[in-house]
């Protein structure tokens, strides 16, 4: 006889977790403009968070690497971001959409490249040396984070620094009593393009194929002939883009951000590569997924709790999954 | 003619000295055995050949090259494939994608591919299922038709039959027969009865070192050299 997980498997085991939060929240608000409008900021928050967390569950799973350095990726590309938009404010309150939308995707596309080459120095100069040795790790990236704090302040002073944002992006969708900011369901769609793309290339290529396997067992990929330290390098930079552009997004979210974001950010990134399961990029979706919601739902019926929810959503999954909703299998 | 020689071969792991010398002669063809007691230093052996541990400089020869100093992965290239204790099989990927993985241009060659299909037919039956679904024995046809998914001078294999039931064992020892008689295997086994099914010539390693080496039809005959080396009773 089927037994109530396997009954709960069949019908999408884990991935239903986001839809039971939502449908238990319906019932708790119990205002549906006010639902969709708390779904959509929390799609859009888990979105931007996946972003930033989905590089580190990849470091992590394939390098068996502790970065706590990367959400110093998240600042630097929240603040290339904004001076790049800060420079191109012309473009952004001009009418023409054309130009607007190109201010924006030179802005993420500075964060992404800032990404790529400090991600390629940060494994080559800071991580390489620690291959193998967590402690060191810890330590080394803890101090790259204060590090690179600094450089922040050095560069763009201590005060907070206001993100202009595009006028093709301000301003909100009205549907009946439902009301969707645009920004959101912008962010939203980024996410699901990135979430998109990952999954084509770690299902699809090659070189997916050698990350899902060097994620399991790296040994076994250089016995089958593979240099999988290159691998890393190429992971490496791309998961710091990933966080770069993960921060460009926030920044335009928040509009004013601070030289603390990164140091902010890195506990919540965390707690979303821990919920979903190390080394899982499914596993991260879903967890960012839930913080999301999570975050906009307590935020809204209980506002005191607002501030332990992520704590309290990753003791209640890791009760009931100590690996993780989607690990990785190893 | 001889395809690989260890010459004084030193391994240590960490503060510890595992492999004090080791010397002996693989020829080509056929299924040479390594046999030893319990941490005698077998798979020590094996993952030095394949540059999993780093053995001492001069002392691993392939095809008349020295290959002690380079990284797994220029091994592997060289021809050398590399069957694990655990099997080293990717639970999360499908038995396709284990062997794709294993080609060199990603594609499959239909001739090997339909040999794998003949030796593990298994292996066809669960071809789109995840290895993690598989049992022991599936798993461990996986790892060995990873390892002749191409041509290879030589296959490290390493103990392939623990924990298997008796009658995979049999369909294992059938398969590695007929794979011995293209390629060259260095078997490291516990199970005497398994080796001496298969091996022609054999070596006994004892605490890091090479107590014994000859033919296997020789050792097989000699109850008191085995009792000596093995602790085997008769």
């Amino acid at each position: 006889m089927e037994t109530i997980s396997q009954t709960i498997e069949r019908f999408g085991g884990v991935y239903l977790l986001p839809v039971a939060v939502s449908l238990i929240a319906l019932v708790l608000i119990g205002i549906p403009s006010s639902w969709v409008t708390l779904t959509v900021a929390g799609l859009a928050m888990g979105m931007m968070i996946f972003l930033m967390a989905s590089g580190l569950s990849l470091i992590f799973g394939l390098m068996d690497v502790l970065n706590f350095g990367h959400s110093a990726f998240v600042s630097f590309g929240a603040f290339v971001a904004a001076s790049a938009l800060g420079y191109m404010s012309g473009w952004l309150g001009a009418d023409s959409l054309a130009l607007n939308m190109l201010a924006v995707f030179l802005a993420f596309l500075a964060a992404i490249t800032f990404g790529l080459v400090a991600g390629w120095f940060f494994e080559v100069v800071i991580i390489k040396p620690v291959y193998h040795d967590h402690l060191r790790q810890i330590l080394i990236t803890m101090g790259a984070l204060i590090v690179s704090e600094q450089i922040i302040l050095a560069v763009w002073g201590g005060a907070p620094v206001s993100v202009p944002r595009p006028s093709f992006l301000e301003g909100s969708w009205l549907f009946g009593d439902v009301t969707v900011e645009i920004y959101r369901a912008f962010a939203f769609a980024l996410g699901l393009a990135v979430y998109i793309a990952l999954y084509l290339v770690l299902k699809r290529t090659r070189i997916g194929l050698l990350i899902r396997a060097g994620v399991e067992n790296r040994e076994m990929v250089e016995a089958l002939g593979f240099k999988i330290d290159r691998l890393f390098v190429g992971v490496f930079m791309v998961g710091s883009a990933l966080a770069a552009l993960g921060g460009a997004m926030w920044a335009g979210y928040e509009t004013l951000i601070t030289p603390a974001l990164g140091g902010e950010m890195m506990i919540v990134v965390f707690i979303v590569v821990i919920i979903g399961g190390l080394g899982s990029v499914e596993g991260t979706l879903l967890g960012a997924i839930m913080v999301g919601l999570m975050a906009n739902y307590i935020g809204f019926l209980a506002p005191k709790l607002a501030l332990a929810s992520n704590m309290v959503l990753m003791m209640a999954i890791l009760l009931w999954r100590p690996s993780g909703l989607k690990p990785a299998v190893k | 003619m001889t395809l690989l020689s260890l010459r004084q071969m030193k391994t240590s792991i960490g503060q510890y000295h595992v492999l004090h010398d080791v010397t002996f002669d693989v020829p080509e063809g056929g299924v040479f055995v390594l046999l030893g007691r319990n941490g005698a230093g077998k798979t020590t052996t094996l993952r030095s050949i394949m540059g999993l541990w780093t053995p001492s400089p001069g002392s691993v020869f392939f095809a008349g090259q020295d290959i002690s100093g380079l990284h797994a992965s220029s091994i592997a290239r060289k021809g050398i494939a590399f069957v694990p204790e655990n099997m080293g099989v990717f639970g999360g990927l499908t038995v396709e994608e284990n062997l794709v993985l294993a080609t060199a241009k990603g594609k499959f060659d239909a001739t090997r591919l339909q040999r794998i299909y003949t030796l593990f037919p298994a292996l066809e039956q669960f071809w789109t299922k995840q290895a993690w679904s598989l049992s022991g024995g599936q798993k461990q046809m996986l790892s060995v038709a990873r390892a002749i998914i191409e041509p290879r001078a030589l296959i490290l294999v390493d103990e392939p039959t623990k924990g298997l039931a008796p009658s995979i064992i049999d369909a294992m020892a059938e398969a590695f027969q007929e794979i011995g008689q293209t390629t060259t295997i260095l078997l490291v086994e516990q199970n005497f009865n398994f080796a001496k099914r298969l091996g022609h010539g054999m070596a006994v390693i004892d605490d890091g070192r090479i107590a014994h080496t000859g033919t296997m039809a020789d050792f097989a005959a000699d109850t008191a050299l085995q009792e000596q080396l093995l602790s085997l009773s008769a």
